[in-house]
């Protein structure tokens, strides 16, 4: 019966800067895959 | 701006200012896709051939209640949060510049990022965004090693030597580092050291001791350092395993896959392949290991472009953590990936996606680093417009204290940007990395991955089309398709939760 399901999400529309780098994760195809550090504590 | 794709049986349409996911049936999926081209009573007549007219009205009271709470063709002036009032140098970086990091044009951020339409709203405050306005750094690559005990052709680093001499950083060097960072990291608390070469193994001791100095330090200064090490696995023995499982953040194991595909370029100076070699190494070193991250990471050429199969092996080994990524190479180059090769890999990563649920369902789950998303608690709006932060918040530091904005920029001295004694020198140069980001990029700003890429990755941008502000073009599409498996198994487990 339900025509939409919205997924929950981080809404966009902060900035601490303590997150990873991009590039310090996994070197060659840098920011999906990172986690807020806010967050993660 | 939405994007709307159908994958593995599912509808979803993504929103993009806003961040939204949707799932929706074919119904409310064509209704979208005709939003913006009909009004409510031409969407009518053209879907009433298919659906029932009460059904349709009902489905678009749905939709155009999504538009109203700004979770579908939602508008924000993203560009606005980092360039309002602000002046920078655009810089338009290329091979053909007299001198390379001569900013070439000075516009008004306002010119040169303003949204696609023209509009940038003035209610948004500005430059929230801490490394963007401090030059702060805060994280490091450490090429400790321009050498290497492997002589692998694909290599970015041309055999770990970037195109220069055989080179150890020594242990002085690597304290500068560690106080250079923790001089120049402003309030961050959280700094990286990632251990790179070349092979960093062949410059352990000097890795250990400048661990050990860092640790010794980082209470005093109020950081707190996480480290990273990328090896060939040669080398590992009980004190690798030992020190990494206390010590490192995150290992990064190198293997390619089957026998034959790491064989092929994962080989010694002698030629004979060190799969052999190393895979007992990387299964003791994960067996033992129980903290922090690690991944297998292996790289997918033209002539593995069934690299799912490689995957599969890597689990058939009992690795569970797995990252493959695709060559960084010259065009030329005989393995470098083709525009024949593009459906096969898209299809290579939708049967991955489709493997990932399976062994969910079974219980044998397992991570593949490029289908990590965490929707709710992801990237903040600010982390996802500056860009990967190379030249600015990340520097690569070469055995001699020479800085670089990228590991994959150490190989072209035209890059250097400073070094340790007198820090950044090149500020020209690291004005035209401050400004790689999603609204520079002409590409990018019509792109519906931007909040998803940030603008990608530099370096590769530079490589395949000549200037930092360009695209890889072929790496934006493979990206795009990572990012829609990511999604539609973010929303598959939803909706098996939800059943």
């Amino acid at each position: 019966k339900k025509r939409v399901f919205t997924l929950p999400t981080r809404q966009l529309i902060d900035g601490c800067g303590e997150c990873q780098t991009s590039c310090q994760s996994a070197k060659t195809s840098c920011v999906a895959n990172q986690v807020c550090e806010q967050e993660r504590e | 701006m939405v994007h709307q794709y159908k994958l593995n049986g599912f509808n979803i349409v993504l929103d993009v200012d806003s961040g939204s996911i949707h799932l929706v049936d074919d119904l409310v999926y064509e209704i979208i896709m005709l939003f913006e081209k009909a009004d409510r009573d031409g969407i009518i007549r053209a879907l009433s051939d298919r659906f029932d007219s009460d059904d349709i009205r009902s489905a678009l009271d749905e939709v155009q209640e999504l538009v109203k709470q700004q979770k579908l063709f939602s508008q924000a002036d993203h560009a606005a949060r980092l360039f309002e009032g602000r002046e920078y140098a655009v810089g338009a970086v290329s091979r053909t510049t007299k001198e390379r990091g001569a900013v070439e044009k000075r516009r008004t951020a306002k010119e040169e990022c303003s949204t696609a339409d023209g509009r940038l709203d003035a209610h948004v405050n500005t430059s929230k965004y801490h490394c963007w306005n401090e030059n702060v750094i805060k994280a490091l690559c450490l090429n400790v090693a321009h050498t290497c005990n492997l002589d692998c052709s694909y290599c970015f680093a041309g055999q770990g030597k970037y195109k220069g001499e055989q080179a150890l950083m020594v242990v002085e060097t690597g304290r500068k580092a560690i106080d250079f960072l923790i001089e120049h990291s402003g309030s961050r608390r959280n700094l990286e050291v990632d251990f790179f070469g070349g092979e960093p193994l062949l410059n352990w001791q000097m890795v250990k001791d400048v661990v050990a100095y860092a640790r010794s330090i980082e209470e005093q200064y109020g950081k707190r350092f996480r480290f990273t090490l990328t090896t060939n696995g040669v080398l590992i023995d009980d004190d690798v395993i030992d020190f990494t499982n206390k010590e490192m953040h995150n290992v990064v194991l190198s293997l390619d896959g089957r026998p034959h595909v790491h064989d092929r370029f994962r080989v010694d100076i002698g030629g004979n392949g060190s799969y052999a070699r190393v895979v007992p190494k990387f299964l003791e070193l994960v067996r033992r290991r129980d903290q922090g991250t690690y991944y297998v990471r292996g790289t997918y050429t033209h002539l593995n472009v069934d690299f799912l199969n490689d995957i599969l092996h890597m689990l058939d080994l009992g690795f569970r953590e797995i990252s493959m990524e695709p060559v960084v190479c010259r065009p030329e180059e005989p393995y470098a990936l083709t525009d024949e090769d593009m459906p096969i890999i898209m299809r290579q990563y939708e049967e991955l996606a489709e493997e990932i649920l399976r062994r969910e369902r079974e219980g044998d789950p397992f991570q593949f680093y490029h289908f990590m998303i965490d929707l709710e608690h992801g990237p903040c709006i600010y982390k996802r417009i500056i860009g990967c932060g190379a030249g600015t918040e990340y520097l690569a530091v070469t055995p001699s204290g020479d800085l670089y904005p990228c590991h994959q920029l150490v190989d072209d001295p035209s890059f250097r940007i400073g070094n340790l004694e007198d820090g950044v020198t090149e500020h020209d140069l690291q004005d035209a990395f401050r400004t790689c980001n999603v609204f520079a990029r002409e590409a990018c700003r019509a792109c519906w991955a931007k909040l998803y890429c940030a603008g990608g990755c530099a370096a590769n941008a530079f490589h395949m089309s000549g200037s930092l502000l360009g695209t890889d073009a072929f790496g934006c599409e493979l990206f795009k398709k990572r990012i829609e498996c990511a999604i539609m198994i973010k929303v598959a487990k939803a909706v098996a939760s939800a059943t």
